[in-house]
């Protein structure tokens, strides 16, 4: 019985099965209390709903994904040389570094309606949004990654008369891969967060846009939809960055 | 015929070390002063705690003495060198590399030609009986593979002196006599100038031409003990009554230093 649960098929099956029986409670749910459809739809009737929009949802999606992955991907090519500076450079660690660590605790969300005010409507707050919820959590865990080289390495490299760059290349990087793996997993989960609270505050298109209108017209069935295909982008982007990670970490 | 008199491969002239901290100074070492000829194997006993792993960060220009001078060939020593390889306590492989490429870092540190360094890191894995595991990554070796991969990795640019942190303090009791007896058949064969920082009395006695003891905190040189033993030894020297004296007489220098620190 042990070996059943540490078994391939216990790992891959079980959540699947677990997951069929929700859906199946909640189809039952909605239908045996005769529960509205504006209120609670069920499982096939959102899969219904989902069907009638596929165009629309397939395109409100493809923005919101674009926003996303944008935001994140100028949030990693901006955290990465910030962190670096920050840990060369004595000067910056005590002037930027404080200055970024205070930053991060004002909530983003909070911000949201002062980005739309000053970049003004499209895709630009949006991404900008996303950019700044995912900025902090790679900044903070590549600075800590770059400041965690074992004396000892740093000493072997010292003996072998190694310069800076080779120090960095060589150990000081390897050494926070790890570190900077998991700011862009915490970060690539905000992301699509971000993106929807862009969305939220003033737009017109992406999937937040479309549970804003949709819950409004009481088309509960389609905000359900978008918030199922939200969650798919979520969970498909964040093992993205997992599958890299497992590619650059092979140690 | 004149014979000429080189200096010592590695001397420290009064060597002291003073660590600032809070409350107080914590001095480490204490006026130390010692030769490594070369060709010798000199190692430096102590209990921990008596600053032998600072002298050695010294002795390797990784850490600037208080006061003192440390000189090779009778230069003064200011900056670390290819002529002075280093086995650290840990072993120090970087994970994400493989065998051959952690052993074949210093060739590419200090641009060393490519294929013959590769051949003398192959060579040199062959002799600790590495073959095979050139692309493994360390994470797969024992310790004791480990510590003998960072040995070939001191030993790729062929230093003329070799200095090792108690490179088998990690290591299991049987794993580090094996290992004790491979340098000591390694040495005879090479001499290359070596100086061992260990804590183990047998081990020191065993390996060395010269023995330097220490007391601790502050680091000081106790006595200076030349091991005349016959070589090529082995295991069987340990038999030998000279030998056991030489660990008795050691053994008693150390504990002496204990009760007076302990009183």
């Amino acid at each position: 019985m042990a070996r059943f649960w540490r078994s391939e098929w216990a790992r891959l099956v079980l959540p699947c099965i677990s997951l069929a029986t929700l859906l199946v409670g909640w189809q039952l749910l909605v239908q045996g209390m005769d529960i509205e459809e504006w209120i609670l739809p069920a499982p096939t009737a959102v899969g219904s709903t989902a069907l009638d929009w596929r165009t629309e949802l397939f395109q409100h999606s493809w923005v919101t994904l674009y926003e996303t992955v944008l935001g994140f991907l100028v949030a990693v090519a901006i955290a990465l040389p910030v962190s670096v500076l920050v840990v060369y450079v004595p000067a910056l660690h005590y002037t930027l570094y404080p200055v970024l660590l205070a930053l991060q605790s004002v909530p983003k969300v909070a911000v949201a309606p002062l980005i739309t005010l000053w970049v003004g409507f499209g895709i630009a707050p949006k991404v900008m949004v996303v950019f700044l919820v995912c900025f902090f959590p790679i900044v903070v865990n590549t600075v800590a990654g770059l400041r965690s080289t074992p004396t000892s390495m740093l000493h072997l490299m010292t003996s072998m008369q190694a310069g800076p760059w080779q120090v960095f290349r060589r150990v000081r990087l390897p050494v926070a891969l790890p570190s900077i793996m998991v700011g862009c997993k915490v970060a690539i989960t905000l992301a699509v967060i971000g993106a929807v609270i862009g969305e939220f505050v003033g737009s017109e298109e992406g999937l937040g846009y479309l549970i804003l209108t949709s819950t409004a017209q009481s088309k509960t069935a389609l905000a359900f939809a978008a918030l199922a295909i939200l969650t798919l982008i979520s969970i498909v982007l964040y093992y993205l960055v997992e599958l890299l990670e497992k590619l650059l970490i092979r140690w | 015929m004149t014979e000429t008199i080189s200096p010592p491969m590695l001397s420290a002239r009064n060597l002291s070390k003073v660590y600032p901290v809070r409350g107080g100074d914590i001095q480490a070492l204490d006026k130390v002063s010692l030769d490594v000829p070369e060709g010798s194997f000199v190692s430096i006993v102590g209990a921990s705690g008596c600053g032998k792993s600072t002298l050695l960060r010294i002795l390797a220009a990784l850490e600037q003495p208080s006061a003192g001078q440390v000189f090779r060939d009778g230069r003064p020593l200011a900056t670390p060198s290819r002529e002075v390889g280093i086995v650290f306590q840990e072993h120090v492989l970087l994970p994400w590399l493989t065998v051959l490429e952690n052993v074949m870092m210093p060739a590419e540190l200090y641009k060393l030609p490519r294929e013959e360094s590769r051949a003398r890191a192959q060579e040199l894995l062959a002799m600790s009986g590495l073959s095979g595991f050139e692309d493994r990554r360390p994470g797969d070796l024992s310790g004791g593979m480990k510590q003998r991969a960072a040995i070939c990795r001191a030993l790729l640019p062929d230093p003329r002196v070799l200095l090792m942190d108690e490179p088998f303090g990690a290591l299991d009791a049987l794993t580090r006599e094996e290992l004790s007896l491979e340098m000591l058949r390694i040495w005879e064969r090479d001499r290359k100038t070596a100086l061992l920082i260990t804590h183990d009395i047998n081990e020191a006695v065993l390996l060395s031409d010269t023995v330097v003891v220490m007391s601790p905190r502050p680091g000081r040189i106790l006595e200076i003990i030349r091991i005349d033993l016959p070589r090529p030894r082995g295991p069987d020297t340990e038999l030998l009554p000279a030998f056991r004296e030489l660990t008795h007489h050691i053994r008693g220098l150390i504990f002496a230093q204990r009760q007076r620190a302990a009183s």
